[in-house]
């Protein structure tokens, strides 16, 4: 049995949880053995052993676990399956309760129940238990599945939500159901133990001069009573629950509905009412434009991550902002992509001094940047077909391409490569090696 | 290049006004021979006009660009499609070209690009956007994935070359500037990896189309 095998960062003060992992019943014993660093075998045979007295094993389990929260960071990880431990332990709980209630005459003056009548609650109780595991979501999904007949249990699954959201957190153990048949051999027979168990009461309770028939046939009457109840009501309950569900499904398309004309409102409209304005400026009309399809782009698509975190959402973003400072088209491509470090961010900023290079000088519309990370390197290149310019004419005293390229890549263990003829436009290679913090000024190797 | 007569073109679009701009832009280089709003209208005017190279817009109602292609083609192999979208999952466009399509590009393209890139497609070349062909190396980059047919399922080296000018803005003559190989053989190199797009059953094909955009 593993303990422990969640030993990530200790909170500051330690808090008592169940472990719905490594549980046999709800995990209480397994959570508490846990938080007092003791074995949880030995935890689990104390609360056996507290059984005897009085039951009270049992009570101090059904206390703890209604008190106890379920561990929040626990990894979602499906319960280890130990049936014949679990039956045992769950057979340990039931007869400890009963002695508990059954024995509670003894130190409670006026205590009305005699045992016999426990032992037919007990008898209900265990009927109503079975029937009620059935209720579990994943038994249901199993026997569904088995029996490919969706359409006729759709309307218990409406019915028992409610038991299944309290069954499954109150972690109630779940084996898997083999098929429908187990299933109704499972529902007779938990209701045929209440009715047992209920006809048992009520004979002990019965007015002596009455015979059993009579009361049985009282019970009769009254299950009739209920059963035709079910029936008047059952197509006013379907219905309800039916508009309930309508009414979910509109609200939920009205969210959505808001957030479009949201968008369209706050953006695309204001948008165009600025084109119209600027409707004899081209460069402003495609500046909004392009600023907007990229917004709209962005929101469609829900980029995957934040310009601090990926390499590929930084370059976008660089390349969106020369887009609108400068009104080009930047054709981004980027294959592979690689978490944001530091020489990712200088090999990002130097890529935007190489675009805001190209759309200044090169008199181009379109500039292509394209990027490829590889195991080792991250490679930028940006290329327009613009003027062009003579490598060996470039002063000293042009930062751009100096400091802001050439000097930044080296600094960074990096490399700047420029071509560029007059008239055959310019193409930046800027490469970097990847990954490992050996970062400038550390050694390599140490 | 000289041609005997100007290339046929038809025009499929659900939008009329992208399909007016079109035609204009390509007026002076083909001659666009029909147009259609509709598939059901876009398959009987293709199968009456039999024109060169349909331009097709991947995202339509009634089955999209997709449903086209595959009526047209068992009925009419010869016609090459050309696909031309504004912005598209991945998906789509990679169903477009596995369904016949020889090439994609993007709305926007300047015309003589266009016009290009639809006589590219004329003579039975492919014609890849700088965003396709960054999403085919991405694609086929992977080495997690069992390969079932590396003719298939791999890049040779010189395709992924061909690739990565194509994606860095290269124009084909540029590409073959560069590697110092003719333009025939860089037209060789893309259609046989538009041949392995459509065949290749490389489980990133979807996998990525489901997680990347074009354009």
């Amino acid at each position: 049995m593993t303990i422990g095998c969640v030993t990530s960062a200790p909170p500051a003060y330690r808090r008592l949880y169940r472990d719905p992992h490594d549980r046999v019943v709800a995990g209480v014993a397994a959570g508490l053995a846990e938080h007092l660093r003791a074995p949880v075998p030995v935890v689990r045979l104390v609360f056996v052993a507290l059984l005897a007295a009085s039951g009270f094993g049992g009570l101090l389990y059904v206390a703890l676990w209604a008190v106890v929260p379920v561990r929040p960071d626990a990894p979602r990880r499906p319960p280890r399956r130990r049936l014949a431990l679990q039956r045992l332990a769950y057979g340990a709980l039931t007869l400890g309760l009963l002695i508990l209630v059954a024995d509670a005459g003894n130190w409670l003056p006026g205590y009305p129940f005699d045992p016999v009548v426990v032992a037919l609650a007990a008898v209900v109780a265990l009927g109503a238990g079975i029937i009620w595991h059935q209720a579990d979501p994943q038994r249901r999904r199993l026997g569904r599945t088995a029996e490919a007949d969706a359409a006729a249990t759709a309307p218990r699954d409406e019915a028992t939500r409610p038991l299944t959201v309290a069954a499954a957190r109150l972690g109630v153990d779940v084996e898997p159901a083999p098929d429908r048949r187990w299933f109704f051999l499972r529902v007779t027979g938990g209701g045929l133990l209440m009715v047992v168990g209920i006809i048992g009461i009520l004979g002990f309770f019965a007015p002596q001069d009455q015979s059993l028939a009579a009361t049985l046939l009282g019970l009769l009457f009254a299950v009739l009573a209920l059963a035709g109840l079910v029936v008047a009501l059952a197509p006013v309950l379907w219905r309800m629950v039916g508009q309930l569900r309508e009414e979910r499904i509109a609200r939920i398309r009205e969210q959505e509905r808001a957030e479009v004309a949201a968008i369209v409102h706050d953006q695309v409209l204001h948008t165009l009412a600025l084109i119209q304005r600027h409707a004899n400026d081209p460069s402003s009309v495609l500046r909004l434009a392009r600023g907007q399809e990229r917004s709209l782009r962005s929101w469609l698509y829900r980029p995957a991550a934040s310009p601090n975190e990926r390499f590929a959402a930084a370059l976008e973003q660089v390349a969106g902002e020369v887009e609108d400072a400068y009104g080009i088209t930047v054709e981004t491509v980027v294959v592979g992509d690689a978490d944001h470090d530091e020489r990712v961010a200088a090999l990002v900023a130097a890529t935007r001094e190489a675009l805001v290079n190209a759309a200044r000088h090169a008199k181009v519309s379109t500039v292509s940047l394209y990027a490829e990370v590889e195991d080792d390197r991250l490679t930028v290149f940006v290329r327009d077909r613009g003027v062009g310019f003579d490598m060996s004419t470039v002063d000293n005293d042009r930062h751009g391409i100096r400091g802001s390229i050439i000097g930044r890549m080296q600094r960074h263990d990096g490399t700047a490569r420029i071509r560029s003829a007059p008239g055959e436009g310019t193409e930046v290679e800027l490469s970097i090696r990847r990954g490992a913090v050996a970062a400038t000024g550390r050694s390599d190797h140490s | 290049m000289t041609q005997e007569r100007p290339l046929r073109v038809f025009l499929v679009d659900d939008h009329a006004m992208f399909r007016a701009g079109v035609r204009a832009e390509l007026g002076s280089h083909v001659d666009v021979v029909g147009e259609a709003g509709t598939v059901a209208e876009a398959i009987s005017g293709i199968s009456s006009l039999r024109p060169d190279v349909v331009l097709l817009d991947v995202h339509m109602p009634d089955g999209g660009g997709r449903a086209v292609i595959e009526a047209i083609r068992k009925t009419h192999p010869e016609i090459r499609f050309l696909a031309l979208s504004v912005s598209d999952a991945v998906d789509d466009v990679i169903g477009l070209i596995r369904a016949g399509a020889r090439g994609y590009v993007t709305k926007t393209i300047s015309p003589e690009q266009l016009a290009d890139a639809v006589r590219r497609v004329a003579e039975g070349d492919a014609v890849f956007s700088p965003r396709l062909a960054g999403f085919v190396l991405d694609a086929f980059a992977r080495p997690d994935a069992p390969v079932a047919d590396p003719e298939l399922d791999q890049l040779t080296n010189r395709e992924r070359e061909v690739l990565r000018l194509l994606a860095r803005g290269y124009a084909y003559k540029e590409i073959a500037k560069e590697l110092y190989i003719s333009i025939k053989t860089v037209e060789t190199h893309v259609s046989n990896v538009l041949r392995k797009l459509q065949v290749s059953n490389r489980y990133e094909l979807s996998r990525w189309a489901a997680h990347r955009r074009l354009v």
